[in-house]
């Protein structure tokens, strides 16, 4: 299972990383959703799979009886679940006005504030 | 000993990210009251002041506080610990805060007021404050994300097609660099099993497998050094911190990067402290020279004042990260000296090139020079301009003299050249834009990113002035301020009353 997991892991970060070269938008958010999965299901499997015994102590007892599934992975994923969520909505809105506005998805095109030739410093000096 | 309630002072160490927040969705709930807003964060962030000078005077008595949440035993819970590093950082973030909200008070309009400035301001100074105050190294992700969340939102305001522009790079690389972070953190907790920097500090000690530590120590290092903006990975920040307002310009050159900073100072002193690491030093020295020069030369590259200023941003950066490769407690006290007075200097700077982009939105004004028809804004711009490139008698000189001795002394004679040769190149690169900008009769062009005049009148400057008082002040009588520095790089190198703190006699 582990095994399965770590070769699904590595699949997702390659898909990502090809996504995130590309210079289209809509590939980054892509490559940006497949990241995010891809860390999720990466914390699951190195918190270790080891039982899927709900992490519960029976009443009376002190101990759990069995060993128990390792639950702070889990709340570690459901915390960056919501925030990458969050953050993707953010992108996606952003990444459809820039569309609006600049008229291009090209990463190569969106220059205008790497521009070196906006009105300077020194322009009209004697 | 889970029963026992914590002493009433102890809140004091997560008061400060509370409060802020709290303050954040109060003002949410007021969105209609414009008015009310202003005043109400005004009044928030003088509360975080009080509750940050309260807390550095509990650090100053007992080096480290830790409070751990829901009454889980200390490993298990989230701990927020405060040592000095954390306080003093604290204490100037919200002070740059209030700077820029005195600012934002005159600058900042309704239209933008409607959208949540200042929500997301708050916000801002939450995350700032809980990432330097809090003690899990999960948290600490939780954190930079919460300021990322809001810095994405102030840098739009406005909306203007240039603002996009620069923020679809921002939010790209810097989601990018806390995914790496996420990443490290799940690779951390896989191979440790524990978040705490208390507890991580001895279970990394005892590791048997060094070479998985390297590589999450070399994933720590890209995803920081990417939020610090140090070289190679700084590409974002020129391209994106001269298109929002120039109030949020002041906000993020101050306050975003310091948070990679902090985090190489914090996550390398505890995790990968060890004799394994010391690879990671020479690796940081080198980065920290090649930032230094590379900003400084791509400030001499620019002739525009806010692109320009980003370039000083990223030299600056080289000074801390070079203060903490140094590994001696004299060399990190420089950096983070450097770091303290470069959050007041960079915000103020911003501020008064707003209040120069706004001058010159007037048509037909420029015919007089600038330094003729605004004395007062001039020198206040030569006092920062000069305490940027660490002339004497400003605080800056002092770490960076203590940086090229401590170099000097260590034999990285690179190093200490980096650092001469990269305050020569601020040097002129800054002489240059104040020639330029209050010298010359016909003045720059007005900056395309501001689309309405910003304030003009004597008011608009007692924001800059008050960080001209303070780095004068820091710059005259440096050693209150320094000795904390030196007690904060002390805590760096000695984690023991760190881990009693939090762990006290469970260990």
């Amino acid at each position: 299972m582990n095994f399965l997991l770590s070769i699904a892991v590595a699949a997702l970060f390659g898909v990502s990383t090809y996504l995130l070269l590309s210079r289209s938008l809509i590939r980054l958010l892509l490559g940006v959703v497949t990241l995010g999965n891809a860390t999720n299901l990466l914390i699951f499997t190195a918190g270790r799979i080891i039982s899927s015994n709900p992490p519960l102590v029976p009443p009376g007892e002190k101990v759990p009886l069995d060993t128990i599934a390792n639950s702070l992975p889990q709340a570690l994923i459901l915390t960056a679940i919501v925030i990458s969520f969050a953050l993707f909505a953010y992108v996606l809105v952003l990444s459809y006005r820039a569309y609006q506005e600049l008229g291009t998805d090209n990463a190569d095109e969106i220059r205008l504030s790497e521009s070196p030739v906006e009105p300077s410093m020194r322009e009209g000096r004697p | 000993m889970n029963q026992i309630a914590p002493p009433l002072y102890l809140w004091l160490t997560v008061l400060p990210a509370v409060l802020p927040l709290m303050g954040g969705a109060l003002c949410v709930a007021l969105r209609r009251h414009c008015g009310l807003q202003r005043w109400l964060a005004l009044i928030i962030l003088f509360g975080e002041l009080l509750l940050n000078i309260a807390l550095l005077n509990l650090v100053e008595i007992d080096t480290v506080v830790s409070l751990t949440m829901g009454n889980w035993l200390p490993p298990f819970g989230i701990s927020f610990t405060v040592d000095m590093l954390s306080a003093v950082l604290a204490l100037t973030a919200t002070t740059v805060g209030i700077i820029c909200c005195l600012y934002a008070l005159q600058d900042v309009d309704e239209g933008s007021t409607r959208f949540g400035f200042y929500p997301m301001l708050l916000v801002l100074i939450a995350g700032m404050n809980g990432a330097f105050l809090t003690g899990d190294i999960f948290n600490l992700y939780v954190w930079l994300e919460i300021l990322l969340i809001s810095s994405f939102g102030l840098m739009i305001l406005g909306g203007a097609p240039l603002q996009l522009d620069g923020a679809v790079k921002y939010a790209f690389l810097n989601l990018i660099g806390t995914t790496i972070f996420l990443i490290a953190t799940g690779l951390l907790y896989g191979a440790l099993g524990t978040l705490n920097f208390a507890d991580l500090i001895a279970k990394a000690q005892s590791y048997p497998e060094p070479r998985l530590l390297v590589v999450i120590a070399l994933l720590y290092l890209t995803a920081l050094v990417m939020k610090a903006a140090g070289f190679p990975l700084f590409f974002w920040l020129p391209a994106s911190y001269h298109t929002p307002q120039f109030v949020v310009s002041a906000l993020f050159a101050a306050l975003l990067t310091k948070v990679g900073v902090y985090g190489i100072y914090r996550i390398f002193s505890t995790i990968f402290a060890g004799s394994d690491f010391g690879f990671l030093n020479t690796i940081l020295v080198w980065i920290a020279c090649l930032t230094m020069v590379l900003g400084a030369c791509g400030a001499l590259a620019q002739n525009r004042l806010r692109p320009m200023l980003g370039y000083v941003v990223i030299s600056g950066i080289g000074y801390m990260l070079a203060g903490y490769a140094l590994t001696t407690d004299a060399g990190r006290s420089a950096g983070i000296f450097y770091m303290l007075q470069s959050m007041l200097v960079m915000s103020g700077l911003y501020l008064l090139a707003g209040l120069i982009g706004g001058r010159h939105m007037v048509e037909g004004d420029a015919s007089t020079a600038l330094y003729a028809s605004r004395p007062m804004l001039a020198t206040c711009f030569l006092i920062l301009a000069a305490a940027t490139a660490g002339l004497p008698p400003f605080p800056a000189f002092w770490s960076k003299f203590a940086l090229v001795r401590e170099s000097l002394g260590l034999d990285l004679p690179w190093l200490a050249a980096s650092l001469l040769l990269s305050g020569f190149l601020v040097t002129i690169a800054l002489a240059r834009s104040f020639a330029g900008l209050f010298w010359t009769t016909s003045g720059p062009a007005h900056d395309p990113s501001v689309a309405r005049p910003t304030p003009a009148g004597s008011a608009a400057l007692i924001p800059a002035f008050i960080v001209v008082l303070m780095i004068a002040g820091l710059g005259l009588f440096p050693d209150g301020f320094y000795r904390l520095s030196e007690q904060a790089a002390s805590g760096l190198s000695d984690y023991r009353a760190y881990i009693a703190a939090v762990l006290g006699g469970v260990s």
